[in-house]
């Protein structure tokens, strides 16, 4: 990416954290809060996300007869099913279903299906005028705007925008100012196009193909309308809304509104089993008549739409994308998204973490490009999604394809010797540089302190700011002459002897912890060896974790079989592996399931422990908390990880300091915003910042003891704040 | 048990914005009549003594009676207990239309038809829809939206809901 595009980027980004940040953040903060509370009224809500997650591997496993199931059964409930290839097909067949209904308008419910049709165009050139009736799409097409959200698509819109759209457009008799008032004009607005309107469209959220009912999951009644008074219903779908039966609609029941708007249940869940019993309802000629007597017919068509999505089917990494319901849980979850909001974080159609895999499987990887960096891979979504999708690794993989396709950057040269990796020529400057960050320690630390001196002068940090998008607002890390592992050499290895010790345990060394930030380091070995633990301290490459972040696929997979090479022989020798890092911890426990031998990960997986969950193991077990240091009340205001956080190993820090007497607030902020290198670059350093605030704004106001466990997680913090940030074990170990 | 049941759907209910009653059918025509205070349409009841015949409710209603209608007056199929649902059949009699446009909707249930969960309304369901292909709205609370800038009830569905618990049947 140029020095200009990157400029183009962050103007951008700047331009919506002002005019739509506020509206999106609200929402989708008030969406996330609400979803962990009604979560945790399931009875057992990991074991109806696994309910869903089997029906939906099912049903895309069985497609293709699941398709002729319901053609089957449409068809023989007097209805007709077509399946389009593409949009072009489907919004000639729904022009055509328009044109022999004669219809001038078509009512239209919330359909994101239509919307990657853009069928509004297509009917629009065909002499119909479609009109939305969710009232935010219809904000939406009244403001000419594109949905910013998959569930509530005019969330960046505050109600004073929409006030000041509507009047400007309609010019009220009074002016509209309070919701109530806005809701009521439209509604009333809306009913004189329903009641006269010659075919009602809506979407579906699941489809029974046994007996071709669908499940429509809404909260307003215009999908209810839209399906019960034109005579003509079309339903349009993705062919990945198809289960076997009525009865896999229940755990998606559960679950949808929960994960999505953080709503136990919509007012509505609709199962339509077209042509529906009702009566029709003719309220323009036939508006005196009873409705026994009412003499229309209902006709109804079910347009299943392909686009890509049976290709998607045969990509065993993009397949997962078709188990996705469109809750919105990955958006709302997302510290990004939170901020920035669909406009930015989000392709043609789609919005939000997901959004790469919808995006890149119709349209081609190219269409997730400009915004897919926005996913960090901090895990969130995928303990929030009600399928288990791991969404941060559709992104990654896209990620890794976007690389492979892209041309090489004319200033690789200048990186190529510091970047010895195993990716092809084309991964992006900015993106080998921050991937290849072990390489640049070593020099780094061989070099300190004149790396440090060097990097930290103006000319290298512009260079580095206009090759590489390095931002000049972000301090460098800086190098330690004495790397951890010389240093654990030079005292002499390990003070408590392999025939005494409790455990023996090898506390791995990462890239960070070894050049950066080595006092973390020192302090695990101390902590280790007053509980009585033999520690080894051996040079073992870096997990990968951060060429992993960049797409680098190939790179973090040769990196994750060297560790495996180096740790596996000490785990089978009875060493536990210790890890200080989260996100090197993360690596190890679920993304070398995808890099390496199931057994060799679940070996290392199986015997790596975060430190402070290792100390909380060892005082469980008999260890004397007095050989650790007495915290002695001090306040501490402590930052878990995000990773740290998703694998459920924040409260055994919180537990170690409080046990160890320190007097401990944890952040009620999930995301510190820096994300490894995201904050680093150019293009996104304010967006970081803005995500920063919200932690900022809830530690500023003391002066306890500050204390992350991430290393991403310390720089933010230390750019925040003007005190110094250490890491837990550090309070915690003997000096 | 079937009390213990009321008693969870009508705090579910409430916990939805809808209001409640329980009454015998035999009083139950005077709780609606209290109730409609404006023109109101209605579907037949399938409720053994329950009856519409002296209340000023129109039955098979016109197009133009539904716009004009403030109370709609619906069977429900059955409830649900944790969630506060009513389930309405799209039926021939227009329980889909009349429980949709009026401001107001009345359900009419019997206590011997609150399902405890969800659970065991998509088994009840699903024995429907393939017995009769049917189709039907799980209901819960009145129409709802948020697009305008804050929530509001009644958006395009009714804004009020309440549901009548018929504790002999």
């Amino acid at each position: 990416m140029s020095t200009d595009s990157r400029r183009e980027k962050a103007a951008r980004i700047r331009h919506l954290l002002d005019t739509e940040g506020d509206a999106v953040e609200s929402n989708t903060k008030g969406f996330n809060a609400g979803r962990y509370e009604t979560v945790a009224d399931l009875d057992d809500y990991e074991g109806t996300k696994d309910a869903a997650r089997a029906i939906k591997e099912d049903a895309i496993e069985r497609l293709p007869e699941l398709v002729e199931q319901v053609r089957e059964t449409v068809e023989a409930n007097g209805g007709t099913v077509y399946i389009a290839d593409d949009a072009a097909d489907a919004n000639r067949y729904i022009t055509e279903v328009c044109a022999d209904e004669d219809a001038d308008t078509v009512v239209k419910s919330k359909s994101m299906t239509s919307e990657e049709l853009e069928v509004n165009e297509a009917l629009d050139a065909a002499g119909v005028t479609p009109v939305e009736t969710d009232l935010a799409e219809w904000v939406l097409q009244v403001a000419d705007e594109a949905p910013s959200h998959l569930v509530a698509p005019a969330i960046h819109k505050s109600r004073e925008s929409i006030a000041d759209l509507l009047n400007g457009t309609f010019d009220p008799e009074e002016r509209l100012e309070s919701a109530e008032n806005l809701t009521r004009f439209a509604r009333e607005r809306l009913w004189e196009d329903i009641r006269t309107a010659g075919v009602g469209m809506t979407g579906a959220n699941f489809i029974a193909a046994e007996t071709g009912t669908m499940m429509l999951v809404t909260s307003e009644g215009n999908a209810r309308k839209s399906a019960l008074v034109p005579d003509t219903h079309v339903a349009v779908a993705g062919v990945e809304k198809l289960v076997p039966s009525v009865s896999d609609f229940h755990p998606f029941m559960e679950l949808i509104g929960r994960s999505g708007t953080g709503q136990d249940v919509t007012s509505y869940i609709s199962l339509f089993t077209p042509p529906v019993d009702s009566p029709t309802l003719d309220f323009a000629d036939a508006a005196d008549v009873p409705l026994s007597e009412q003499t229309g017919e209902r006709e109804f068509h079910l347009v299943l739409v392909d686009n890509g999505r049976l290709d998607m089917r045969e990509d065993d990494q993009l397949k997962e994308t078709l188990y996705c319901i469109r809750c919105s849980a990955c958006a709302n979850s997302c510290a990004n998204f939170q901020h920035v909001g669909g406009h930015a974080f989000g392709g043609e159609t789609y919005t939000g973490g997901i959004a790469t895999g919808w995006e890149a499987g119709i349209g081609g990887e190219e269409a997730a490009s400009d915004f897919n960096d926005l996913c960090t891979g901090c895990s969130r979504c995928v303990d929030a999604c009600p399928v288990k999708i791991d969404i941060p690794w559709i992104n990654t993989v896209v990620r890794d394809r976007l690389n492979r396709g892209a041309d090489s950057d004319a200033f690789d040269h200048l990186v190529e010797g510091l970047t010895p990796d195993d990716d092809p020529g084309g991964v992006d400057v900015q993106k080998r540089l921050f991937g290849n960050f072990e390489t640049l320690a070593k020099l780094g630390s061989a070099s300190a302190p004149l790396s440090n001196w060097l990097a930290s002068s103006r000319p290298v940090r512009s260079l580095l700011e206009r090759v590489a998008g390095v931002d000049s607002r972000r301090d460098l890390p800086a190098f330690e002459r004495e790397t951890l592992v010389d240093w654990f050499e030079a005292r002499g290895g390990s003070r408590v002897a392999r025939e005494s010790a409790k455990r023996e345990a090898v506390v791995y060394a990462d890239v960070y912890t070894n050049h950066v930030l080595t006092e973390r380091g020192k302090a695990t070995v101390r902590a280790l060896e007053a509980l009585g633990v033999h520690v080894r301290v051996p040079s073992v490459p870096s997990s990968g974790r951060a060429p992993f972040s960049q797409g680098m696929v190939s790179t973090a997979e040769a990196n994750a079989r060297r560790v495996s090479d180096r740790l596996g022989p000490l785990v089978d020798d009875g060493y536990d592996v210790v890890v200080v890092e989260p996100s090197d911890l993360a690596m190890f426990e679920r993304e070398y399931e995808k890099l390496l031998p199931a057994d060799e990960h679940d070996a290392l997986a199986e015997h790596s422990y975060e430190v402070l969950e290792y100390v909380y193991g060892l005082l469980e077990h008999g260890g004397d908390v007095g050989a650790l240091r007495d915290g002695d009340g001090a306040s501490v205001d402590y930052h878990s990880h995000c990773q740290q956080r998703t694998q459920g190993l924040e409260g055994y820090t919180v537990s170690v300091l409080g046990a160890c007497g320190f007097d401990v607030t944890t952040s009620d902020v999930e995301c510190c915003g820096m994300a490894g290198s995201f904050g680093y670059k150019s293009e996104y350093y304010e967006l970081s910042m803005d995500v920063g605030e919200d932690l900022r704004e809830q530690f500023a106001g003391d002066d306890a003891l500050v204390a992350a466990s991430g290393t991403s997680c310390v720089e933010q913090l230390r750019d925040l704040l003007p005190r110094d940030v250490t890491h837990p074990i550090e309070l915690i170990a003997p000096r | 048990m079937p009390q213990a049941l009321t008693s969870e759907f009508r705090d579910s209910l409430a916990a939805h914005s809808a209001t409640s009653s329980v009454v015998e059918t035999a009083a139950l025509s005077d709780a609606l009549a209290e109730r409609l205070d404006g023109p109101a349409v209605a579907t037949p009841l399938p409720f053994a003594g329950a009856s519409l015949d002296d209340l000023p409710v129109t039955l098979d209603p016109t197009p133009a009676e539904l716009e004009a209608a403030e109370f709609g007056v619906t069977a429900a199929e059955f409830a649900i207990a944790d969630y506060g649902s009513v389930v309405l059949r799209m039926d021939t009699a227009g329980t889909e239309p009349v429980s949709l446009f009026p401001e107001t909707h009345v359900a009419v249930v019997a206590q011997s038809d609150i399902e405890p969960d969800a659970e065991a309304a998509f088994e009840a369901l699903d024995g429907a829809v393939n017995t009769a292909r049917a189709s039907a709205v799980i209901a819960t609370g009145p129409s709802a939206t948020a697009d305008m800038g804050g929530l509001v009830y009644g958006a395009h569905g009714p804004r009020n809901v309440h549901v009548v618990v018929l504790s002999d049947r």
